[in-house]
């Protein structure tokens, strides 16, 4: 029963590009990982759909993809959000108060740490520690870095990705 | 590339960088030599380009431009160390260290000092390096860098990074055109044994016999690979070195390719560090055209490739055999040991894994030799370490100290000590397999063998600071949920042990625990250091063992008196009002998202304490301190 | 050799022994749990720890090589406490409904939970609440009792080259299922069994069907008929205490007619019959140019194998039924037919090694002429239910007129007999006058075999395997061309339908030590074969009444519609 996931709509050119990272690949030893990972990169996860392609085009079983797209908490077996936020709980961000951050920014988006909003505007996650230990805590909103966060400034950071000008 | 044209490059840039070591007149000098007035290098590592550190290069480039100067070098480098008051600069000759630089400081750096006949503004100036008498300082006799010795790090923060001249004016590769040149494979191993280095990484198993064992075993194929994967929480030197000197894992690589037989080589870098890898693939293509990498290497005949596999998430992966799992294209789950990876190791091919920070020894350890590196460092430690400092200190940045240095040394003079007057309470290193140092040991000499004694680990050196407002349960219950998250779930000391002691912890943080649960937990420990399948398993419960041992007394004040100590373990809290120092504003009244809070205006509220959630809005409201947790 | 001691026992061993090899061979037991001889071994579960000199700490005894002058210590107090530490991280996310469960007391952690004095409440807390996976009319899986011991997972990927399952997510949610979480039902398991057979704990059983099979006997209006398959007899005393290769046949037959009102016949006879339709076939895909190799069909797992992963060489495949779904449609036809009865009150019921064929009596092309088929394992339930003393019955004999056939038809059971059966009478039917009945060269465990014969003039190649590992390695040099064989016999399971996913389960101990399982059950069917005067299908007399009161002759009209099929292409997901 393919299709489960009704929410899929890859493209054709996806599908090309996606063939040719296999084709790129395929005699490499060990390119599953980094097949997954251009395969998330060119659809933004990984639905069953670019596993069973991934698992047809390389001739690795799809329950050995699979158990390699959960076993790493970079794939994503559901769709992100347009902007994905992630925030570090990093042994420095969190003596630092990291999970009152988190709490804030849950009650505020109303999701749940690794969930996406409803109107798929921001996705949360947190994530170990992206090295920017001096400014602390952090969060990543895509590729940008807010430091030294306090509850307080959460607003005034997220309002421009609302407002659609970031 | 030939011999003769890496050094003729290395002599070409040796004087640009060597203005960078120097201050003052005889950098002046060079100066005129290199035919730049002035060099300005902006740190381009994760932390400063966190903080707008590439928009600061473009102002200073446009700026520079709209000035009509072209006299001045711009370049960026990796990280220079104290990340805590980044985006950093420094300006040569004079050597004029600003930090906490915005575009706008920059664009006024350009029309006020890097202009003909500027002069440095020491508003912008890192504070460190202002004398009382108003004269500066030169930055590495700053607290922060003076008691340094930076080998791994030489070069981080001193080169581009992205520029393979800067790196071999700076002498990267000369190492690998010694050992192609004069050295045998045994001479190497010989060198490496001698120089007493130890894997960075954190089991700390001595490198040469590492390397002896991968020659020894027999095989067409084999691969040196490097660990670049720093999972753990809060250590980033490895990181830093890629930013900043990618060309010095590179060429070390190489050399313990030519030293064990191998000609392929893979790094397994975080996919978290985009920096990082993006750093690391510029340098092996320069390399590569270079001939530095790839076939027949300073026409050698030697051929050594290297290609860069990404991480995806997964903490067990910065164990050996986990990782080459991973490069595999498995999940990357741990295999038992033996085979040893020297033996059998990725592809079933005899293999040697170092990590980032062990590499960036290798070429001091050639070029100085193995005397030079074991007289720095302790009896079985030599050499130095990095280490990652942060949480609740002054100073957060990388800092890298002789074997042997004191946490004392560490915390107080280069740390700069622990802000906002509070106590030190202990130091957190070795990350989640690590733990906690409590002030009694400030001054025992920290290496390998000490930090084990003491219920720690040298771990990959992330070394985190806590003050009187951590609570030793909560930090290990921190902890236990990092590695209950992170165990790969293949054997069952791990897969089970973590969850049930992280399910002791939360007991006890809820202000449950019975006495018998840390019976429970010791035995849980025991048995997980003793049968577990690999060291994520057997070190995850060191967080705990190390706070029980010195911090017992907070477990049992909360089993017992159900008091968390530190105020951090919400359930065992309750918010008070002091009514002396209330004045009856009503903020945290209408901020309670509870409607705990109850008085009238100017008159003392009182928080009642069935209703309330501990939130601790209430506390961050109120601005005359009126609130207390107790 | 290394020499060693084991708790101060010297052994000597070949070098890369484990240390439970070595102890294997000192006589001293190791615990285990994820370790299964030729299926798994990974180091995982850490109940067969032990201190070795020379090794920090304990030491896995199933992964860890042994050096010259070891010593090993199985049984300190140290191994002990971790064993039983382990065993209580066990219980503490096991889901401890013992006494319902099929494997109440053949299960591997409630024996050695016993023999450690674990305590099965010391760690209790949080606990997964998965649902049951019966989408399969084959397997349950039941995720809360599995001890993540992937045993399952290497029978199905090492064994099998299926892959259907593997390990999802990390740490203390990693859980054993197939791709995206999907049903068993909707995956590319094949419905072999392996799993079953391979799980030490309840977490895998077959989907039982005895409520059915009661009911039936219980009902005045059905008529219900056994018939069990040719390994069943060389496997079920080990249900009931016998030694591992014991033929009990004839307890067997008086044990299933003392179980109520019911006919008990021979599966054999469709096995000779299946020799007769498959050997017609194959003589005339030689003899007529039509696709060659020919693969056997008597395996329902190999069949969905193959609509799984090669459907385009389906073709290839005999269309034979297989000798379960022959018997369903001669009873359905034939001896309804005979006897006048009404084919819907006819119940029947085969006894079969395997759990792909309770896949197979559902497959709509076959009209339900089997109504349930049992395992070895229910089977041997039903008896100890009915409170029949199996060991102190009589020896009895089939039902007429299924009652004889050949010892063609009994090494069915095992890899190779159906080639050799087939051999005896395709021989027969090439050249008449041909007198070999002994085709050695197919025979044994082995798990690829091939032998060339030559028989009036042509020269037939022919291969065996068994495990579908083993089978996809043939498939893929037929492919690829690099092998042109004539006659191919696949049977899914490592050794045969004696080792079959139906079988009954033997503890650890017995499967992990030096006892040959496949080659005892095999055994037994061999020497039934050799002491038979009847070897060859097409001299048995029940065939002959078959075709002569029925079907007429090989390949017939008749022959075609009821003992013939097709294939279905399937996903390979």
């Amino acid at each position: 029963m393919k299709g489960q996931n009704l929410g899929f709509q890859g493209t054709p050119e996806q599908a090309e590009k996606l063939k040719k990272v296999i084709e790129e690949h395929k005699s490499t030893p060990g390119c599953l990982m980094p097949v997954l990972q251009e395969a998330q990169a060119i659809y933004g996860y990984l639905p069953i759909e670019v596993q069973t392609m991934i698992s047809d085009g390389l001739g690795i079983s799809l329950s050995e993809v699979y158990g390699v797209a959960t076993f790493y908490t970079q794939f994503s077996l559901t769709p992100k959000g347009k902007h994905r936020i992630s925030l570090c709980l990093g042994t420095a961000c969190y003596v630092k108060g990291a999970d009152k951050i988190l709490a804030a920014l849950e009650k505020k988006l109303g999701v749940k740490c690794g969930e996406c909003t409803v109107d798929g505007l921001f996705s949360l996650d947190s994530c170990r520690c992206v090295g920017a230990c001096g400014l602390a805590p952090v969060m990543m909103i895509d590729d940008d870095v807010y430091g030294k966060l306090n509850v307080d400034m959460l607003d005034d950071i997220l309002q421009p990705y609302r407002e659609g000008k970031k | 590339m030939t011999v003769a044209e890496l050094n003729e490059i290395k002599a070409r840039y040796a004087d640009l960088i060597k203005v960078r070591q120097l201050i003052g007149e005889q950098s002046a000098k060079l100066e005129q030599a290199t035919g730049y007035r002035k060099q300005v290098l902006v740190c381009g590592g994760t932390g400063c380009t966190s903080s707008r550190s590439k928009e600061i290069i473009e102002v200073l480039e446009s700026t520079l431009k709209e000035q009509g100067i072209n006299d001045v070098l711009v370049i960026k480098t990796g990280c220079f160390g104290l990340c805590a008051l980044g985006p950093i600069m420094i300006v040569y000759p004079e050597g004029a260290f600003y930090s906490q630089m915005t575009p706008a400081h920059a664009k006024m750096v350009v029309e006020r000092h890097l202009i003909p006949g500027g002069d440095v503004i020491k508003e912008y100036l890192y504070s460190g390096t202002l004398m009382p008498d108003g004269s500066i300082q030169p930055f590495l006799e700053t607290p922060f860098y003076k008691r340094q010795m930076r080998i791994a790090l030489r070069n981080c923060g001193l080169i581009a990074a992205e520029d393979i001249n800067e790196a071999i004016g700076a002498g990267d590769y000369q190492a690998l055109a010694k050992v192609l040149t004069t050295m045998t494979p045994d001479q190497v191993i010989e060198e490496m044994l001698a120089s007493g280095l130890r894997g960075r990484g954190g089991a700390g198993f001595p490198t040469g016999r590492k390397w002896a064992f991968a020659k020894a075993s027999q095989g067409d194929i084999k691969y040196v690979c490097c660990n670049a994967d720093e999972g753990d929480p809060g250590a980033f030197m490895d990181r830093s070195i890629l930013e900043g000197d990618p060309h010095s894992v590179l060429e070390a690589m190489a050399i313990a390719g030519y030293t064990i037989g191998s000609n392929q080589g893979y790094i397994y870098v975080r996919a978290e560090y985009p920096i990082a890898v993006h750093r690391l693939q510029v340098a092996i293509k320069q390399a590569k055209e270079y001939g530095l990498i790839g076939k027949n290497i300073l026409g050698t005949g030697f051929d050594f490739d290297i290609e860069i596999r990404l991480g995806a998430g997964a903490f067990v992966c910065g164990e050996e055999t986990a990782l080459m799992t991973s490069i595999e294209g498995h999940r990357g789950e741990p295999r038992p040991r033996p085979p040893f990876p020297a033996v059998k190791g990725l592809f079933g091919r005899p293999t040697i894994l170092n990590n980032v920070e062990t590499w960036a020894n290798i070429n001091p350890i050639i070029m100085k030799g193995a005397k030079w590196f074991s007289s720095i460092g302790t009896e079985n430690s030599k050499g130095t370490k990095v280490f990652a400092l942060g949480g609740k200190i002054t100073n957060v940045g990388l800092v890298e100290v002789p074997m042997g240095t004191t946490l004392r040394t560490i915390v107080e003079e280069i740390g700069g000590g622990i802000p906002n007057g509070k106590k030190f309470k202990a130091a957190q290193t070795g990350g989640p397999s690590g733990g906690c140092i409590p002030a009694s040991c400030m001054d025992v000499p920290i290496d390998y063998e000490n930090l084990k004694k003491i219920g720690s680990m040298m771990g990959s050196g992330g070394m985190i600071i806590l003050d009187e407002d951590t609570c030793m349960v909560d930090i290990s219950k921190f902890y236990l949920e990092f590695t209950a998250d992170e165990s790969c779930g293949k054997c069952n000391p791990c897969r089970i042990g973590t969850k049930r002691l992280l399910e002791l912890l939360t007991k006890i943080t809820k202000g449950k625990g019975e006495l018998s649960d840390l019976d429970k937990i010791h035995d849980l420990a025991e048995h997980m250091q003793a049968s577990s399948l690999c060291a994520l398993g057997q070190s995850a419960p060191n967080p705990i063992l190390s706070t029980l041992r010195y911090f017992e007394d907070e477990y049992r004040a909360h089993i017992i008196d159900k008091k968390c100590t530190a105020g951090v373990c919400k359930a065992l809290l309750s918010y008070y009002i002091v009514p002396d120092k209330c004045r009856g504003c009503t903020l945290c009244k209408r901020n309670c998202p509870v409607g705990a809070i109850e008085g009238n205006l100017k008159q003392p509220h009182a928080i009642d304490t069935t209703k309330c959630i501990r939130c601790g809005v209430c506390i961050t409201k109120c601005n005359f301190g009126a609130i207390i947790k107790k | 050799m290394v020499n060693l001691k084991i708790n101060g026992i010297s052994v000597s061993v070949p070098e890369g022994s484990t240390i439970l090899q070595a102890a294997n061979a000192a006589n001293v037991e190791i615990p285990t749990l994820c370790y299964l001889k030729g299926v798994n071994c990974a180091g995982s579960c850490r109940m067969c720890v032990v201190e070795a000199t020379g090794a920090r700490g304990l030491v896995a005894a199933c992964v860890y090589p042994v050096s010259e002058g070891m010593e090993v210590q199985t049984n300190t107090p140290k191994c002990r406490q971790s064993r039983k530490m382990t065993l209580e991280l066990l219980l503490s996310s096991h889901k401890k409904k013992c006494l319902s469960c099929l494997r109440n007391t053949t299960c591997e952690l409630q024996r050695l939970s016993l023999e450690y004095g674990a305590d099965e409440d010391r760690f209790a807390g949080e606990n997964k609440e998965t649902p049951l996976d019966t989408s399969s009319p084959f397997l349950i899986r039941d995720n809360d009792k599995c001890i993540n011991c992937r045993r399952c997972v290497a029978a199905c990927k090492n064994l099998q080259s299926v892959e259907a399952i593997g390990p999802i997510g990390r740490g203390y949610a990693v859980h054993i299922g197939a791709a995206f979480e999907r049903p068993t039902i909707e995956s590319n398991c094949v419905g072999c069994g392996q799993c079953i057979v391979a799980c030490p704990v309840g977490a895998l059983t077959e989907k039982s069907n005895t409520d059915a099979v009661w009911k039936a006997m219980a009902d005045p209006d059905k008529k219900v008929i056994f018939f069990t398959a040719p390994s069943v007899r060389a496997t079920l005393g080990e249900e009931f205490g016998y030694p591992v290769g014991t033929n009990v046949e004839g307890k067997m037959v008086a044990a299933i007619r003392r179980l109520g009102n019911v006919e008990v016949f021979n599966m054999d006879v469709t096995a000779d019959l299946t020799i007769l339709e498959e050997a017609n076939e194959l003589v005339e895909r030689i003899t007529k140019n039509k696709p060659l190799p020919m693969f056997t069909s008597c395996c329902p797992g190999w069949i969905k194998f193959m609509e799984h992963n090669y459907p385009e060489m389906l073709g290839n495949i005999s269309t034979c039924k297989s000798p379960q779904q022959m018997f369903g449609a001669v009873l359905k036809t034939y001896y309804c037919e005979k006897n006048d009865i009404d084919p819907d009150k006819l119940f029947v019921v085969s006894v079969i090694p395997c759990t792909a064929k309770k896949y197979e009596v559902g497959r709509s092309e076959f009209h339900k002429d089997v109504d349930v088929a049992l395992t070895t394992r229910e089977l041997a339930r039903m008896i100890k239910t009915a409170g029949i003393k199996f060991n102190e019955l009589p020896e009895e004999q089939y039902d007429d007129p299924f009652r004889i056939a050949t010892g063609g038809g009994a090494i069915f059971g095992a890899t190779g007999g159906v080639m050799e059966a087939a051999l005896r009478t395709a021989a027969h039917m090439l050249d008449g006058k041909f007198e070999m009945i002994d085709f050695k060269e197919v025979r044994g465990v082995n798990p690829i075999k091939e032998a060339k014969y030559k028989v009036a003039g042509i020269t037939v190649k022919v291969a065996v395997a068994s495990g579908l590992a083993n089978a996809r390695k043939i498939v893929e040099a037929v492919k690829s061309g690099k092998k042109d064989y004539n006659f191919i016999e696949i049977m899914a399971c490592p050794g045969g339908c004696i080792n079959g996913g139906g079988q009954p389960t033997l503890s650890d101990s017995i499967r992990n030590s030096s006892v040959d399982l496949c080659g005892l059950r095999s055994k037994a069917l061999y020497n039934l074969d050799k002491k038979m005067e009847l070897r060859a299908s097409h001299d048995s007399p029940t065939i002959k009444m078959l075709y002569n009161e029925y079907f007429e002759q090989p390949g017939s009209h008749k022959a075609h519609d009821c003992l013939h099929t097709e294939y279905t292409p399937r996903e390979k997901y």
